[in-house]
């Protein structure tokens, strides 16, 4: 392992984290709820009388928050190099298991280690672990 | 109001997921590529969202109404089981794959990126399809 020194950002990582955490805690404090978007989402796919307008509402504030960001400052930095057939079964993967496993980076990462929930941490070793490996794989065993 | 604040937090985390340089593949992929030339950045990430998040829970935990009087709905379930370490694990697999998660799938989208709507529709399907099992396993 080589530290990336380059590349390492750590006043806008936690900055921005601490922004993350700040609207956990306001969905926490106001709505009582888990900020945990994979199961926000995949609750309209069982769309129940009253708790529907909160999830799109939730999920309409993430896709809004670049779109404002964009009338004030150029967007940062975003870059996928991933091929579009890699991203379409990346994302069916990600659509199975985070429902699967009942949560993602947001509720079990964020949320549930905040909570020191024990099953959210089992998760989130989890998913860091498959991550790793996925990409040691692709990147250093696949495309020598 | 809830829609409100819920619309509200959405939007803070969507803000966050692009501050952190979370909402950005490349550098997530940077961060899970420990062999590579690894970028720790998304550590501090992590460490900041629980550090400013979990005193807002250990509050809630202790409350059934919320500040809007809303009751307090936090998960309870604490079975650690093969659905939560299988689904995580392909989760994991598909986020390795691409370096995009959920929350950052729908703010690449509101950039208008075709490869994050590509991803994002691919989740959707994805969920359709845990949708299907799950209700026909529901029915046997």
């Amino acid at each position: 392992m080589s530290i990336a020194w380059n590349a390492f950002t750590p006043a806008s990582a936690l900055i921005g984290g601490a922004i993350i955490g700040a609207a956990a805690a306001l969905f926490a404090v106001l709505n009582g709820r888990i900020a945990g978007v994979s199961g926000i989402l995949g609750g309209l796919a069982r769309p129940q009388a009253g708790d529907i307008s909160w999830r799109i509402a939730f999920v309409a504030g993430l896709i809004a928050a670049p779109l404002a960001w964009r009338l004030l400052a150029a967007l940062p930095e975003i870059r996928v190099d991933t091929s579009y057939f890699t991203l379409a079964s990346a994302g069916l993967l990600v659509g199975i298991g985070t429902r699967y496993g009942g949560g993602c980076t947001s509720g079990h990462g964020v949320c549930g280690v905040s909570r020191m929930s024990p099953r959210s941490i089992v998760a989130t070793l989890a998913f860091m672990a498959a991550g790793f490996a996925t990409v040691y794989v692709a990147r250093h065993l696949i495309s020598q | 109001m809830y829609t409100a604040a819920s619309f509200t937090a959405g939007f803070v985390f969507g803000l966050g997921l692009l501050v952190s340089g979370m909402a950005n593949p490349a550098k997530v992929l940077g961060f899970l590529d420990l062999a590579g030339a690894w970028d720790p950045s998304l550590a501090l990430v992590m460490a900041g969202a629980v550090a400013v998040a979990a005193g807002a829970f250990a509050l809630m935990k202790k409350r059934t109404r919320t500040l809007l009087g809303a009751p307090v709905l936090l998960p309870t379930p604490r079975r650690i089981d093969r659905r939560l370490i299988l689904g995580s694990l392909v989760f994991g697999v598909g986020w390795g794959l691409a370096g995009i998660c959920p929350g950052p799938a729908l703010v690449l989208s509101g950039t208008g990126s075709a490869k994050g709507l590509v991803f994002l529709a691919a989740m959707i399907a994805g969920n359709g399809i845990f949708e299907f099992f799950e209700r026909r396993a529901a029915r046997a």
